[in-house]
């Protein structure tokens, strides 16, 4: 006993500073049409040796940079800043990136899969085109009417402090495609753009807010959300989605009435 | 490729042709979504209301035969209890199983059949219904007199 205490007292001695290392494995959704598997998707499985400070990121690199570099998927700055890498990880949107393998169970398989709700490209790659054209169509930017102000537009502090929560967006698609009523035709705008919608609604700047309103006034707009709350949880800024759009539905039945 | 008659051999777009089907704005969404909240409410009072007039009042549950139901039609009151009752509980419950299936049904053609059969059940039950409660007669002639109410013998 007292033996293997002072072993073990040694061996941390030695391990000073040395982040501890372990194996894990990682269930990738893999679809690729041009493969011998055609239009099936399939699961591969990579065990791989990290660290204590990896990410699952950090694991894609190294399956694609040491094991299969044909494993496909989509980062750029790799800091939780850009929004390319949302996947499905153990089931729940996350940023590769934003998320330590030690904080997803590395015991188990971890399952990476594709975003849903969005045509799969290849591996964890997905189209994001439905989800930029409900994204444009909310005009996401400034609207004006007069003249342009000679400075810059004035804003108090408590009216920045309004949309303040709408602005930390990074368009990374991960409350889209958490939304279950998405899911089903995609013909729904889905909570990245009510949010950006909302982060223009209620900036005193702004002068489109009618026009905003009555865009997302349409049937596949925000009354289609059912409050799942998927949206708040997915989200790696952490937006309340769904209370801001809460608060669009309320500004159009202020609107309405 | 479905245009044929283009000689030149034509890429498809890597990206899907995505576009949203057809706008369709306007204050119908909205007006339903205040309805639910508002009928969901109103239905609370009147569905607990005939609760508890039905089952707890006097004798209860052990009251209710034909002359219970007669009794209670002949006071206006009830007829208008009962038919907002029925009307606001099917237009409430259709309107819920069409976001339903909004929701959940992905084709166009599960969507149209399954909303053809929630609509014809919705019309067949609140047209026969409102008959009744319109056409209702507590007495009727040659019935045997002890299944009657009270006021038909007097």
């Amino acid at each position: 006993m007292t033996a293997t205490l002072e072993n073990t007292a040694t061996e941390a001695g030695a391990a000073v500073g040395v982040v501890p290392s372990f194996e894990v494995t990682l269930r990738v959704r893999r679809f690729n049409p041009e493969s011998t598997h055609g239009e099936e998707s399939y699961w591969d499985e990579y065990t791989i040796t990290a660290h204590g400070t990896d990410r699952v990121l950090d694991a894609l690199h190294k399956i694609k940079w040491e094991h299969d570099g044909s494993l496909t998927f989509r980062r750029s700055c790799a800091h939780g800043v850009c929004g390319s890498d949302a996947v499905r990880i153990n089931g729940r949107n996350r940023l590769a990136c934003k998320t330590l393998l030690k904080d997803v169970n590395p015991d188990k398989p971890i399952v990476v899969e594709p975003i849903k709700g969005l045509p799969v490209v290849k591996d964890l790659v997905v189209d994001m085109e439905p989800f930029f054209a409900s994204y444009r169509e909310i005009m996401p930017f400034l609207i004006t009417t007069g003249n342009e102000p000679t400075k810059e537009r004035i804003q108090s502090a408590e009216d920045r402090a309004r949309f303040d929560d709408t602005t930390k967006c990074i368009l990374c698609a991960a409350c889209t495609s958490s939304c279950p009523v998405f899911w089903t035709d995609g013909q729904y705008f889905g909570p990245a753009a009510i949010v950006n919608a909302h982060r223009f609604i209620f900036d005193s700047r702004d002068e489109g807010a009618q026009q905003r309103l009555e865009i997302l006034n349409d049937k596949e707009g925000v009354w289609r959300c059912r409050t799942t709350f998927n949206c708040t949880e997915a989200c790696p800024r952490g937006i309340e989605v769904t209370k801001a759009i809460q608060e669009v539905k309320r500004a159009m039945i202020t609107r309405a009435f | 490729m479905a245009y044929g008659t283009a000689a030149v051999a034509k890429v498809d777009s890597p990206r899907s042709p995505y576009v949203r089907r057809k706008t369709t704005r306007g204050n119908y969404e909205l007006y339903s979504w205040i309805f639910m909240r508002a009928s969901g409410v109103v239905l609370v009072v009147l569905i607990f209301g005939h609760l508890f007039v039905n089952l707890m009042v006097g004798e209860g549950v052990h009251a209710i035969d034909f002359a219970f139901v007669a009794g209670k039609w002949a006071n206006p009151l009830w007829g208008v209890w009962d038919l907002l009752m029925l009307w606001l509980a099917m237009i409430h419950g259709t309107n819920g199983v069409r976001t339903i299936i909004n929701d959940y049904a992905q084709r166009d053609l599960t969507r149209g059949v399954l909303k053809s059969l929630l609509y014809t059940a919705f019309v067949v039950v609140v047209v026969v219904g409102t008959l009744v409660i319109f056409t209702f007669d507590p007495c009727p002639p040659n019935a045997p007199e002890e299944l009657l109410a009270s006021f038909c013998t007097a």
